[in-house]
């Protein structure tokens, strides 16, 4: 049994009550047991003292890449569950295309497995749409539910076949969850390596359009609409796709969407010198993307601020520009991006952002916390949102260490990251233990 | 001898980032140069002692050749490495080769990779001066020098001419190191080719679009026609080889209908009677066999450049003396 905890004196924000206050919380039996003014610790409690700090229910990222099985070389649950802890998450959605895909009930009980012997942050296991992701069959998504899956994708391998993901937008619906795609037509962006446009052109690259993401957004919500499945858009890049999916809300459509730390901060300029830390899928778009993007997270279009956590080791972007992998890590660097540059920048304010990285991501995929309601699941978040530090990617505890943001000046750093009420990571938890 | 001293400073990646007087000092420092090539004994000492890689992932023969005859003029030691055959040129194949080079402390690299970047990833991790001898659809800057050179000496400046490039703009790094270094020498430059084959963007280079060649002719003082890769059609960017020639083929029938003589420029190697018609190839106003002499006289001079010789002294240098 693990002891009670009392967090102490902190800054509370929580927008499912509408907090922000400088109160307490306590949690025992893994759960939110109280939130108040000067709580009484049972005996024996752990007191962590938060003067200063923030305190929100734990982030959530509906979206990392963790590598197990397949990539060990890349991540593993393990170590990406402890980057997760690291970066101030208490959850992470595990996307299903590792080697071997996460397309039947033993690979999401796999992931769970090695997910609960890591003891940082919980990892949700996101199965398969398509058997081995080739988008022909549906994968086995009931028994995958029944395992413990949370979601379907086949991120990383976009349906092409409309027809499968209008079943797929069908079927899900009897199990209640969320259907994630990464939207492109791989017809239109076929070879391409960044973001077409000016820079493209004038590195010699091919490019991706923003109409290759665009046709499968408007593809997807019409889906969505006509068939009155819920369709969780990941990663979106376009300011026509943040439009598209404004309008679609707006006439009732069941749409949850993604925005990425990267493709709020940066743009395809980020490519210029061939940095491989820049090339990611979908890439670095124009600084109007960049704008919109902005926007759509400000007033909720899209809902949920995920990372796209991608590890790749260190040789394989050590190469020529086509030839490194899509992707780059996130967990580590989220919240003091976020907080740094998008709320002390004056884009969103705290709850906002809590919203975003907590509350948001856990309707949007079912999960459990969210919220510091007493009765809550006990997972906590405290930062200090006066920490300034720099970006060294040396230090990171996921494997990798593929980043644009080195060197960068965050503002707001993780203290105590607490999942069930046991702290995974901060001092008083394992890895000082 | 000092790297750091070289104004062309330590590579020559592409011609993006040169200035309008670095240009005309490689220009001007290949007039002395084109001399040597004419003599009996076709050798200075310039780079004596010298070792150069030509290290070329992708076959080619002519920008080769004309690199090694280059370096052999001047007397460097050279080496020819060819990792032709896709499979083995890919990514960490490219860190580990600048890493054994690096050990083996040569003085130059003459690179030629079918990775845009490839040129200027290796210039960042190895000490020794590298030349781009084509990156991709990146850059390929010695060979818009000896175009710029072609056009020079035919019209006695750049400045002011119209200048087209007509082709498969979209895979080209001739036609982006050629509007780089036209627009910093003052010429008006223009792209022709099927919407297909023109990149997103270019106009914003400062270039003129033109979606038929009956349009560039009339426009035009030179045409550098591109040579049309035969694999763009199986990747469905255009219907035929033969629709290419009729509708953006350069004819002797097309340029007859022009009020002036235009200058035809081509990189080679030439597809006849697809991109440019045998009559327009070998005629009066073709000065594509200059290009080629103008290539060595130009790589020469970059090497020269590069290994730290000074631009006045080329002509001393050529008299015999080292850089």
């Amino acid at each position: 049994m693990t002891r009670p905890l009392v967090v102490r004196g902190g800054r509370v924000v929580d927008p499912t009550q509408r907090l922000d206050a400088v109160v307490d919380v306590l949690v025992a039996d893994g759960h939110v047991a109280a939130v108040g003014a000067g709580l009484e610790a049972p005996e024996g409690a752990l007191e962590l003292d938060a003067a200063g700090m923030v305190v929100t229910p734990g982030l959530i990222d509906v979206h990392v890449h963790l590598r197990e099985p397949g990539e060990e070389h890349k991540e593993t649950i393990a170590t990406g569950a402890r980057a997760a802890a690291a970066g101030g998450f208490t959850a992470v959605c595990a996307m299903p295309n590792t080697d071997p895909v996460v397309d039947d009930p033993a690979g999401v009980g796999f992931v769970l497995r090695q997910a609960a012997a890591a003891r940082a942050a919980r990892v949700y296991p996101v199965g398969a749409i398509s058997v081995g992701q080739k988008g022909e069959q549906l994968a086995a998504i009931g028994e995958m539910v029944e395992a413990g899956a949370v979601a379907i994708t086949d991120d990383g391998h976009p349906v092409m076949d409309s027809g499968l993901m209008r079943m797929a937008l069908e079927y899900a619906q009897a199990f209640d969850i969320p259907v994630a795609d990464h939207p492109e037509d791989l017809g239109i962006s076929r070879g391409g390596v960044m973001n077409e446009g000016l820079v493209s052109t004038r590195l010699g690259l091919r490019g991706k359009p923003n109409a290759s993401e665009d046709v499968h957004i408007v593809r997807d919500l019409l889906l969505a609409e006509h068939t009155g499945g819920r369709i969780h858009l990941q990663h979106v890049s376009t300011a026509f796709g943040v439009e598209a999916i404004r309008q679609a809300k707006a006439r009732g459509v069941w749409v949850t969407a993604e925005a990425t730390p990267h493709h709020l901060l940066l743009t395809d300029e980020a490519v210029d010198g061939y940095d491989t830390n820049a090339k990611m899928n979908p890439p670095l778009r124009r600084p109007e993307d960049r704008d919109a993007v902005r926007e759509g997270l400000r007033d909720g279009t899209l809902d949920v601020l995920a990372t796209d956590h991608a590890p790749h080791h260190y040789d394989e972007k050590e190469a020529a520009f086509d030839d490194a992998p899509f992707g780059i890590v996130g967990l580590e660097t989220a919240l003091g991006l976020v907080y740094g540059h998008l709320v002390e920048g004056g884009l969103i304010d705290l709850a906002t952002m809590v919203e975003r990285m907590s509350c948001q991501p856990a309707r949007a995929f079912g999960l459990p916390g969210g919220s510091l309601e007493p009765g809550s699941v006990g997972d906590v978040t405290v930062f200090d949102p006066a920490a300034e530090w720099t970006v060294d990617p040396a230090t990171f505890r996921s494997k990798s260490r593929n980043t644009p943001f080195a060197g960068w000046t965050l503002k707001g750093r993780p203290v105590w990251t607490i999942v069930g009420g046991e702290v995974v990571y901060g001092a008083a938890g394992p890895e000082e233990g | 001898m000092n790297r750091t001293a070289s104004s062309l400073g330590k590579d020559l990646v592409g011609l993006e980032h040169l200035s309008a007087q670095q240009l005309l000092t490689i220009l001007d420092t290949a007039e002395p140069f084109k001399e040597i090539s004419e003599r009996r004994i076709k050798k200075v000492p310039v780079l004596r002692g010298k070792t150069i890689v030509n290290l070329f992932f992708e076959p080619s023969t002519r920008t080769r050749v004309s690199f090694e005859f280059a370096e052999k003029r001047l007397s460097a030691d050279t080496v020819n490495i060819s990792a032709s055959g896709s499979s083995v040129v890919k990514g960490e194949t490219l860190v580990d080769t600048a890493r054994n080079l690096e050990a083996m402390k040569i003085d130059m690299v003459v690179i030629r990779h079918g990775a845009s970047g490839a040129a200027r990833f290796l210039a960042e991790r190895i000490p020794s001066n590298v030349v781009n001898a084509g990156d991709g659809r990146h850059e390929h800057p010695t060979q818009a020098l000896l175009d710029l050179l072609t056009i020079r000496d035919n019209f006695g400046r750049i400045e002011g001419l119209k200048v087209c490039i007509v082709g498969d703009i979209l895979h080209s790094r001739v036609a982006r190191s050629n509007i780089y270094g036209l627009l910093k020498l003052g010429a008006e430059v223009a792209v022709c080719g099927p919407p297909t084959l023109l990149p997103r963007g270019i106009e914003q280079l400062g270039v003129t679009v033109f979606k038929r060649i009956e349009e560039a002719i009339a426009w035009a003082d030179v045409l550098n026609v591109l040579r049309l890769q035969l694999e763009r059609m199986q990747a469905g960017f255009l219907p035929s080889l033969r629709e290419y020639n009729q509708v953006w083929g350069v004819t002797s029938r097309r340029l007859e209908e022009a009020e002036k003589e235009i200058l035809i420029l081509h990189p080679g190697p030439m597809n006849r009677g697809v991109e440019i018609d045998s009559d327009v190839a070998d005629g009066p106003h073709s000065v594509i066999l200059d290009q080629v002499t103008n290539g060595v006289a130009v790589r020469m001079a970059v090497l020269y450049l590069l290994a730290g010789g000074e631009p006045e002294r080329a002509e001393d240098a050529k008299q015999g003396g080292e850089a």
